[in-house]
């Protein structure tokens, strides 16, 4: 293993340390619990965003904290989910009064731990719980789709309803809305190492694939045998579709993520061949984002996030936004 | 059992974790995401650091001091699995005036019964719970047919092995094994193989005693 580290014990610490000092203009981090905020106060009557995870997914959350987006992220251990005391620590710090929106990810962990913090909390709270990833079958077998990279279209358009004055219950349809609207599949070329592990999460040869893996290297649908860009693409492109189903001249926003290890070159080469292919499709391109949102460590891949847009979702996407990881219109 | 019980137990549980740990690594390499193992061995350690704060605290206040460590300091769902299992023997009935055997048995069935409600996954799932649902039944059952102590632990290991054997054919249905489909047969749960080896050592410790 080789990574930039001290000690796999203060690895997360020193990380944060570094990215509260980088963005103090923007976040302020505070410790033990772990949690971050913006490094202005909530304002009054305005619904608090929290959202959390296991680190080794940055940006997300912490870089998609500020005005916006979310009020506070809770980085849990690396690909562990955060605890509740973490959750209800941020929560009495960014409460305003008009309750407490968690946004969090169908993991098992997270689920569990945010639901035990909402039970502790006294005040009013509500939780979206995203599950994007078409790579998994949603149903009684399985731990249902997992909720991958449409996360970040979801703090991003119900934190600017926030920021609008939106209420708990309406941030809480808003963001149920986004992720029905929203699908993502990814594809890994190489593992990831998480530091306290030491070795690879997973093996996989050189001319292998895993298609539709999960945001922490867990498996997909199939392990696969290399093919080119288009092909991925393609097939990426095509079990979102047949989940999402977008009709011809259908707006949508064409999200494509990095997952740590794939170089912006890659994934502008895999924008270039996904619009290739929806043009043919006759579906519109209205929004883009391009970059590494929702990471997994240092692993090679990508994945596709595609998001149905209409008029109320195109104005929350196209509203200003201020974190360390997303900025516009300011 | 007293707070002086539990922290034994608990740096046996240590020793025999600590033994098995590339193994429990390996099982979670295979089907899960790696990290179980480090999640117990903090969890056991966080536990042990307590020994000084808790060793002299009543039962129910000892049990939720545990609680709330290994809900914090483990995060995961193991953490949010073995907080609410103390956290629901924590509220045992009358437990600060002693805790005999069938006492014992008593808040741990309550408590396997919470955690079971917490990860929504019932036996043959391919979890911890395979292991914890039939030594919770084999326990109160014993109780029930005022079998002798040491025959009931004795049978207590019995289940406990044959439920975490069980798991090796099982498809997962929950946690991140569940993704793997078809591919995670033939691999024995690691949650199911840590929850076995810690009744496994306590059992053996109260025949043993």
């Amino acid at each position: 293993m080789k990574k930039f580290m001290n000690s796999a014990d203060d690895f997360l610490k020193e990380s944060l340390q570094g990215f509260g000092a980088a963005h103090q203009d923007i976040v302020n981090c505070h410790y033990d619990p772990n949690f971050i905020t913006r490094a202005t106060p909530t304002k009054e009557g305005k619904v608090a965003l929290i959202s959390g995870g296991g680190s080794g997914h940055e940006p997300m959350h912490g870089g998609l904290v500020g005005y916006g987006m979310l009020d506070a992220a809770c980085p849990g251990f690396v690909f562990s989910s955060p605890t509740p005391d973490q959750m209800l620590a941020a929560a009495e710090k960014v409460d305003s009064g008009a309750g407490v929106l968690f946004i969090v990810k169908n993991y098992s962990g997270d689920v569990m731990n945010f639901q035990m913090a909402a039970e502790m909390m006294q005040g009013p709270n509500e939780s979206v719980l995203t599950n994007d990833d078409v790579a998994v079958e949603d149903s009684s077998f399985t731990t249902g789709r997992r909720g991958v990279a449409a996360t970040v279209v979801v703090e991003k358009i119900v934190g600017s309803l926030a920021e609008h004055g939106g209420s708990l219950q309406e941030c809480k349809a808003l963001g149920d809305k986004v992720n029905k609207n929203s699908g993502s599949m990814g594809v890994a070329f190489s593992s990831c190492t998480v530091p306290a592990a030491g070795k690879p999460n997973f093996d996989i040869g050189d001319d292998e694939m895993e298609f539709g893996v999960g945001i922490h290297g867990e498996p997909g649908r199939r392990r696969d045998k290399m093919k080119s860009a288009q092909e991925i693409t393609n097939e990426l492109l095509e079990a979102i579709n047949e989940d999402l189903k977008p009709e011809a001249n259908e707006e949508i926003l064409l999200f494509v993520n990095g997952m740590g290890g794939t170089p912006l070159t890659e994934l502008y080469l895999i924008y270039d061949n996904a619009k290739n292919m929806l043009d043919k499709k006759n579906i519109k391109i209205s929004r883009s984002l391009v970059g590494n949102y929702c990471t997994s460590l240092e692993m090679q891949g990508a994945s596709i996030t595609l998001t149905k847009l209409d008029e109320e979702l195109l104005k929350h996407w196209d509203s200003s936004v201020h974190t360390a990881a997303m900025r516009w219109g300011v | 059992m007293s707070v002086n019980f539990l922290i034994h137990r608990a740096k046996e549980i240590q020793a025999v974790i600590d033994a098995n740990a590339s193994e429990i690594e390996k099982l979670d390499q295979e089907i899960g995401d790696g990290d179980h193992i480090f999640n117990v061995q903090r969890g056991i350690k966080l536990v042990l650091e307590l020994e000084a704060v808790i060793k002299d605290l009543p039962m129910s206040k000892a049990l939720n001091q545990i609680a709330m460590k290994v809900l914090s300091g483990i995060g995961g769902s193991s953490g949010a699995l073995f907080g609410t299992l103390f956290m629901t023997m924590a509220k045992g009935n009358d437990i600060d005036n002693g805790v005999d055997y069938k006492k014992a048995i008593e808040i741990f069935a309550d408590g396997v019964e919470a955690v079971k409600q917490r990860g929504k996954a019932d036996v043959g799932e391919k979890t911890m719970m395979d292991v914890l649902i039939p030594v919770s039944n084999c326990l109160k059952k014993g109780v029930e047919d005022n079998k002798d102590v040491k025959e009931i632990f004795q049978e207590a290991i019995e289940v406990a092995e044959k439920g975490m054997f069980s798991t090796k054919d099982l498809l997962a249905t929950k946690g991140r094994a569940s993704f793997l489909g078809e591919r995670a047969k033939g691999h024995i749960d690691p949650g199911a193989r840590s929850s076995q080896l810690m009744i496994k050592t306590v059992c053996e410790s109260v025949l043993n005693s």
